[in-house]
């Protein structure tokens, strides 16, 4: 869950979506403001941190990157576990990958916490000409599922600063803690600030 | 899957994600597989639903339980020393980033057929009421002599050699009685028998300072941390470190046959009729079931209750050690009892474990002193499982079969048997020599 201390808000953020369909890059362009034309399939770093400001508040994403579990099924609950927010992806040049995409929607309403908050980013929206999903159904299908829903491009950047602060306004603001969070074991003395978030 | 991997991983117990995280950093090629279609094999922690399923076959749980994704029943309970192994090779490998963690509330022992708390300093075991007057001040010394000790340093030793002076000598230097030789052991320096009192003395006290030095890093009332929303998590994050790294995961895949070439090593893995190759096997011993044999077996009960084990002061999280002597038995007996406080169960609620070596076929019977400690419960359920360790010569078949985990509520062995398995398959030795003075917890 979102956990709430000086005006600063910590929230784990998740993606899921389709193989290809451009979480990765979607958190390249929103953390470091790139765009790679020949993304390698995600191995290595799956965890990011980046913080906006929205409104009165600081939010602190601690970014999850699917690593791969997710091609044989095999996606750890931890892996949902405690997220604020997820990020479902599909690619609008394919159509399979918006099918999926409605899967990742079923699974996150089964295994999610109930207050998270779930967008649809519709990805690679500069790639017009070869558009398999229209908006008008991507949008449709998100209002009827409780989403909010923007078509994004990672490279053009097109909506990805944009989609990730709409999720940092919507986050729920001064949610009472209901049971003491836990703490992250660390090599190093705590710093100032506060620790990465957690449960529900 | 027809591709050809270093090393083929089947099981995702805690033992055998933490291997394939440590391979797949140090670049081999994984593939992890499991049968199941959740992760954490025998350590996995169940949800109501998969808890009825398990033992009470179709069953449903009862309402009055609450929600089933409330809990998280840990089907190997076991509690991590702060300052072990276990939180060595977390903070090693970076993988504590996806885990939170919670000090446990206490520590207890039972004795003479009461509850007591497990006296951990010199100012505690002053107020101890395990022990008469006398007996308080003469553990007091004990306990400064052991918080001093310092294998480097010979002024600390005072003129003994810990490496041949035996526990038992060492005790009778200090005067001790019996009974309270029976909680240090048992209790503080968590021997399992009594084979320690006439091995050399430097085990024990390290082991005591190990305790004590637990204690005093979260400032809990025990030296002991737990993860939030169980046990179950822990191969998840290890399994998440090896996919982070290129590992491949599949689950619920029925068979995993290991195949083998005509000079009896391993070829590959076989399953829905696909294989594929690799030059090493690591799994449990239920993949391997012809490469093992049966050394033991635990008995346990497991337990849901509404209210705290009794005479703990109310802990939301606590284990009790009942030492072998107290009870009659070989082996000693243990409770843990967990709560909402670490996201188990609902607010409420509490899950409490009983297990022991089993020495008979009546687990009812044989758990009875654990479970007269408890006061009434909601739900019971008793279970009894077979331990195996390997039999076979890796370097012969490159099959790296891990030793099924014990009754006692530790991870000491556990990490042991992992690093020895990590030795062998790669040749090196883990260096685990992260600063524990400098690490510590970042406190929401
Ligand atoms: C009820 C009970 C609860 C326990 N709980 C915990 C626990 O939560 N966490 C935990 O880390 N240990 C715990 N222990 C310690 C545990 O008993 C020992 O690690 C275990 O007995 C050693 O198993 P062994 O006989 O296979 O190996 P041993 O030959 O006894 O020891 C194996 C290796 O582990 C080292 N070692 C032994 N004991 C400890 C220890 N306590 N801490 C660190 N290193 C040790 C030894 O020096 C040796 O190198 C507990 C013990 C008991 C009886
Ligand atoms: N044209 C266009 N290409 C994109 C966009 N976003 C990603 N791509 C490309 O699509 C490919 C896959 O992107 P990734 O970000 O790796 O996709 P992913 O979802 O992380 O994939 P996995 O990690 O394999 O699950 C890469 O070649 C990217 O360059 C976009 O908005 N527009
Ligand atoms: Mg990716």
């Amino acid at each position: 869950m979102a956990t709430i201390g000086h005006n600063n808000l910590n929230a784990k953020l998740v993606l899921l979506g389709d193989m290809g369909a451009g979480k990765s890059s979607l958190v390249l362009r929103f953390v470091k403001g790139q765009f790679l034309e020949f993304q390698e399939s995600t191995i290595g770093a799956a965890f990011f941190s980046q913080t906006l400001a929205a409104n009165d508040v600081t939010v602190k994403f601690e970014i999850w990157d699917t690593a791969g579990q997710e091609r044989y099924h095999s996606l750890a609950p931890m892996y949902y576990r405690g997220a604020a927010a997820a990020i479902i992806v599909y690619d609008i040049s394919n159509t399979d990958s918006f099918g999926r995409a409605k899967k990742w929607v079923q699974e996150l309403q089964k295994q999610g916490n109930p207050n998270m908050v779930m967008a649809l980013a519709g990805n690679k929206a500069d790639l017009e000409d070869r558009r398999k999903v229209t908006a008008e159904e991507a949008r449709v299908y998100a209002e009827e599922n409780g989403l909010f829903f923007m078509e994004t491009s990672a490279k053009t950047a097109l909506n990805v600063n944009d989609i990730f602060h709409e999720i940092a306004k919507k986050l729920p603001r001064a949610q009472p803690a209901q049971n003491p969070a836990g703490m992250v074991l660390v090599d190093r003395p705590p710093e100032g600030s506060r620790a990465t978030s957690c449960c529900s | 899957m027809d591709e050809e991997y270093d090393v083929i991983v089947l099981g995702t117990g805690l033992k055998e994600c933490i291997l394939s995280g440590l391979l797949s950093v140090d670049g081999l090629k994984v593939l992890h597989m499991d049968r199941n279609d959740y992760y954490g094999g025998e350590s996995t922690s169940l949800n109501l639903i998969q808890l009825w399923k398990r033992f009470r076959v179709s069953d449903k749980p009862p309402a009055h339980l609450g929600s089933s994704r409330d809990y998280n029943v840990d089907m190997i309970p076991k509690y991590i020393m702060a300052n072990g192994a276990l939180v060595r090779v977390l903070i090693h490998t970076d993988v504590t980033k996806y885990l939170y963690f919670k000090a446990v509330d206490g520590s207890f022992v039972y004795n003479k057929g009461k509850v007591h708390k497990v006296p951990a300093t010199d100012m505690e075991a002053l107020k101890s009421p395990l022990m008469g007057i006398f007996e308080k001040r003469r553990t007091r010394k004990f306990f400064i002599f052991v918080q001093d000790y310092n294998e480097s340093d010979p002024k600390t030793h005072e003129g003994m050699d810990l490496t041949s002076v035996t526990t038992r000598e060492l005790i009778a230097k200090y005067g001790l009685d019996d009974n309270t030789m029976d909680f240090i052991g048992h209790a503080l320096a968590l021997h399992r028998d009594d084979r320690y009192l006439d091995e050399p003395a430097l085990d024990t006290v390290k082991r005591m300072k190990l305790y004590a030095e637990s204690v005093a890093r979260f400032q809990g009332g025990s030296p002991y941390i737990y993860p939030l929303y169980g046990l179950g998590e822990l191969p998840q994050a290890f399994a998440r470190l090896s996919a982070v790294y290129g590992g491949t995961y599949m689950l619920n895949k029925p068979e995993c046959k290991v195949e083998f070439d005509e000079e009896g090593k391993v070829s590959g893995v076989t399953s829905e009729g696909e294989t594929a190759k690799c030059k090493k096997v690591v799994c449990d011993p239920s993949y391997l079931p012809n490469k093992v044999r049966k050394v033991g077996k635990v008995a346990r009960a497991i337990c849901i209750m509404s209210h705290p084990i009794p005479n703990t002061n109310d802990s939301q999280s606590v284990q009790v050690i009942l030492p072998q002597k107290q009870l009659g038995r070989r082996s000693d007996m243990y409770l843990f009892c967990c709560s909402y406080s670490h996201n188990v169960a609902p607010k409420g609620k509490f899950i409490a474990f009983v297990s022991t070596e089993a020495e008979t076929d009546q687990p009812e019977i044989e758990l009875k002193p654990g479970l007269d400690l408890l006061g009434p419960v909601d739900e019971i359920f008793f279970d009894m499982y077979d331990r195996y360790e390997p039999v076979n010569e890796p370097s012969l078949d490159n099959c790296f079969i891990s030793t099924s985990y014990d009754a006692t509520t530790h991870f000491e062995s556990t990490v042991v048997d992992v690093l020895n398995m990590y030795t062998m398959i790669t040749g090196k030795i883990l260096d685990l020599n992260v600063d524990l003075s400098a690490a510590s917890a970042a406190e929401e």
